[in-house]
């Protein structure tokens, strides 16, 4: 059976995806920073599957490491999904340059990096899926998280265009954008319930929506209808809201 | 829901974080999936256990499964039913967790033949008051505290248990079509040595017709046929307007499963989630009851007391005209030696009610003849239940009370309902 690979598959929303992709009989590569301390989720999926997963040294902050890495992996993969994301906090990244870098470097450029990669490979070969995890975040900049919401903005924008050089090649392109998500990086601040979704919950839906090719997730959904009305607010109304 | 209550949650991910939450949080109370009917895993503070959920160790030789405690069994129904497993007692419903299981010391269709779940589980471990963990087995006073004890001894951390070997993701079904109470109470005894029975009882009957039901025993199939996919759930999106539940549509539901059933005997072949877990099927089926919510009552009466029991709080029930959505009832097997595990030899009832004016008055009154005849409630369903009430069922209580003092369990570990009943 075929190989996914998952880039950042430390975050709460990778490793439920690993899950879900796991179950539905995909072997696993799962790329991550001090990718030995997924040995657990390695051998927990394992025990559920019967699938094999590798575990596999990346850093998506490592460019010039990353064309090696594709490479050395043992197969092809089918898929790459990549979730890494660093939600730098905002007053932190307005007074710190280290943090607003590190925030374009992970959402953005490293994920750039490989993917460019990974789509001149797919594109060849005229197979394969590709999946980013950006973010609502991304849609309209707002003053509570506007650094982060740039760099997803740019990811967003990058996944679109690669999905339309891709369509030729038979190469699908899914831009997933999450909303709320009880995550370790949403841990400490006050999420709406209503809106907000499990990782679990997210990890059902990117797989749902890439079987089925589909182009842009929102999950939960009720996201597409907030994020239409945000969108599209006047500007100078905008610029005095908090929201 | 009821009752609904602001907490802080703390999501368990770690032993380390846990041991810090433990030593800086006054008081706290394990949570799982949100399933017990009432206030036993609610407290100010909650900590979230299904964040962690790893599988640890199979053993396929003997199906010895080794689990964090957050896993939910219907996470494990889903990895092992195509391999051959299913697990050798489950309550009726998956969306439970492992630690949730043993903290309720839940039991199924077959108690009569398998007794509670903490009969499956080999070991344990748990994080006690002082941070330690500790890990035990059956014949540890901590275990046999530990297995129906409401997550009050600890924070269960990891559970080792035995699965069933099965042949077919199938049971063959018999149905049983009953009269009334004499008639229900023999047909279970008739069909006793069947793994698996539970009936379904009409609780508006009246007179000479009260208790008539549906009992239905199974056992799993042989046919080799292991496919199994959780079924497509249906969703209640939103709460029904109160009036929907009065107890015109009850007695048109349980007419309606009542009259389904052919006269007699009959057979069927269904599914895992068909027969195990009905109202799984239903996301959010408790939103029929309105936005006031619902509680259920389950009590157990010893088998001589039964019948005249049963008699009695049917009888009150019906003249009452408080309907049940559900009505269960079902023959229990021996008890079992752990403090405050539910189930003891004899007949339990579980209904649903609607929250409403003069309920909690009725059940008050449940519980007298309850008590008279030497019976208990289920704490994992109970949101209203006296002290007094529950320390006549649960004779072992001033041990467990005891237990809980010594190792300063009654400092850290606290729910509403155990502050309620003062264990």
């Amino acid at each position: 059976m075929s190989y996914v690979l998952i880039i950042g598959a430390k975050s709460d929303i990778a490793k439920e995806v690993a899950r879900v992709y796991a179950k539905n009989g995909y072997n696993l590569y799962l790329a991550a920073r001090d990718s030995s301390s997924l040995e657990d989720l390695k051998h927990d999926i394992e025990i559920r599957s019967g699938v094999d997963v590798e575990l596999k040294e990346f850093d998506i902050t490592s460019y010039d490491t990353h064309e090696e890495f594709y490479r050395s992996l043992k197969k092809r993969p089918i898929g790459v999904i990549v979730v890494s994301g660093y939600m730098a906090e905002q007053t932190a990244a307005q007074k710190e340059w280290i943090e607003t870098l590190n925030t374009i470097n992970v959402n953005y450029t490293g994920a750039l990096s490989i993917l460019n990669i990974v789509a001149n490979d797919f594109e060849k070969e005229r197979l394969g899926f590709i999946v980013g995890v950006s973010s609502v975040a991304g849609d309209r900049g707002r003053k509570a998280n506007y650094i982060y919401g740039s760099a997803k903005a740019g990811f967003s924008a990058y996944l679109s265009g690669l999905r339309n050089r891709l369509y030729e090649s038979g190469v699908s392109v899914l831009t997933v954008k999450p909303g709320f998500v009880n995550t370790k990086m949403t841990e400490n601040l006050e999420l709406p319930q209503k809106l907000t979704a499990q990782p679990q919950e997210v990890a059902e839906d990117i797989f749902n929506a890439q079987q089925k090719g589909r182009n842009v997730l929102y999950t939960k959904s009720i996201w597409m209808l907030i994020m239409l009305i945000i969108k599209h607010i006047p500007e100078f109304m905008f610029k005095k809201m908090s929201i | 829901m009821y009752p609904i209550i602001k907490n802080k949650i703390f999501l368990l991910r770690d032993a380390v974080g846990l041991a810090k939450y433990i030593e800086n949080t006054d008081e706290f109370i394990p949570y799982g999936n949100g399933r017990s009917y009432g206030d036993s895993a609610l407290n100010d503070n909650i900590l979230y256990t299904k964040t962690y959920n790893y599988f640890l160790d199979f053993d396929e030789q003997n199906g010895i499964l080794t689990c964090q405690a957050g896993v939910t069994l219907g996470e494990i129904l889903e990895a092992f039913v195509k391999r051959g497993w299913f697990l050798k007692v489950t309550p009726g419903t998956k969306l439970i967790t492992l630690g949730g299981a043993i903290a309720s010391d839940v039991h199924g269709k077959n108690h009569h033949t398998q007794g509670c779940f903490s009969e499956c589980v080999e070991e344990f471990t748990i994080m006690l008051a002082s941070g330690e963990i500790k890990s035990c087995k059956r014949g540890d006073e901590l275990f046999h505290a530990t297995c129906g004890g409401m997550g009050l001894t600890g924070v269960i951390l990891s559970a080792k248990i035995s699965l069933k070997k099965i042949n077919s993701a199938f049971i063959n079904q018999t149905t049983i079509k009953t009269k009334n109470l004499k008639e229900t109470f023999e047909a279970f005894e008739n069909y006793k040595d069947i793994p698996y029975s539970v009936a379904w009882i009409d609780c508006l009957a009246k007179n000479e017709e009260i208790g008539k039901c549906l009992l239905m025993v199974g056992d799993f199939a042989n046919d080799g046929n292991l496919g199994y996919k959780s079924k497509k759930k249906l969703s209640i999106p939103f709460n029904f307007p109160s009036f929907a539940l009065n107890s015109l549509s009850v007695k048109a539901f349980n007419w309606l499963y009542y009259a389904k059933a052919k006269d007699g005997v009959s057979k069927q072949r269904v599914g895992i989630d068909t027969f195990f877990y009905p109202l799984d099927a239903i996301e959010n089926w408790n939103r029929i009851y309105g936005s006031g919510g619902f509680t259920q009552y389950q009590f157990i009466l010893p088998k001589e007391q039964s019948f005249e029991g049963l008699k009695e709080i049917l009888t009150k029930i019906s003249d009452s005209g408080k309907g049940s959505f559900l009505a269960v009832l079902k023959l229990y097997g021996k008890e079992n030696e752990n403090y405050l595990s539910f189930p003891l030899e004899g007949y339990s009832l579980a209904l649903d009610f609607k929250i409403e004016a003069g309920l909690f008055e009725l059940l008050n009154t449940l519980d007298e003849v309850v008590v008279k005849y030497g019976g208990r409630i289920y704490l994992t369903k109970d949101v209203r239940v006296s002290k007094e009430t529950f320390e006549s069922g649960y004779p072992q209580c001033d041990k467990f009370r005891e237990f809980r003092r010594e190792h300063k369990m009654d400092r850290k570990f606290n729910s509403l309902q155990s502050k309620r009943v003062k264990i």
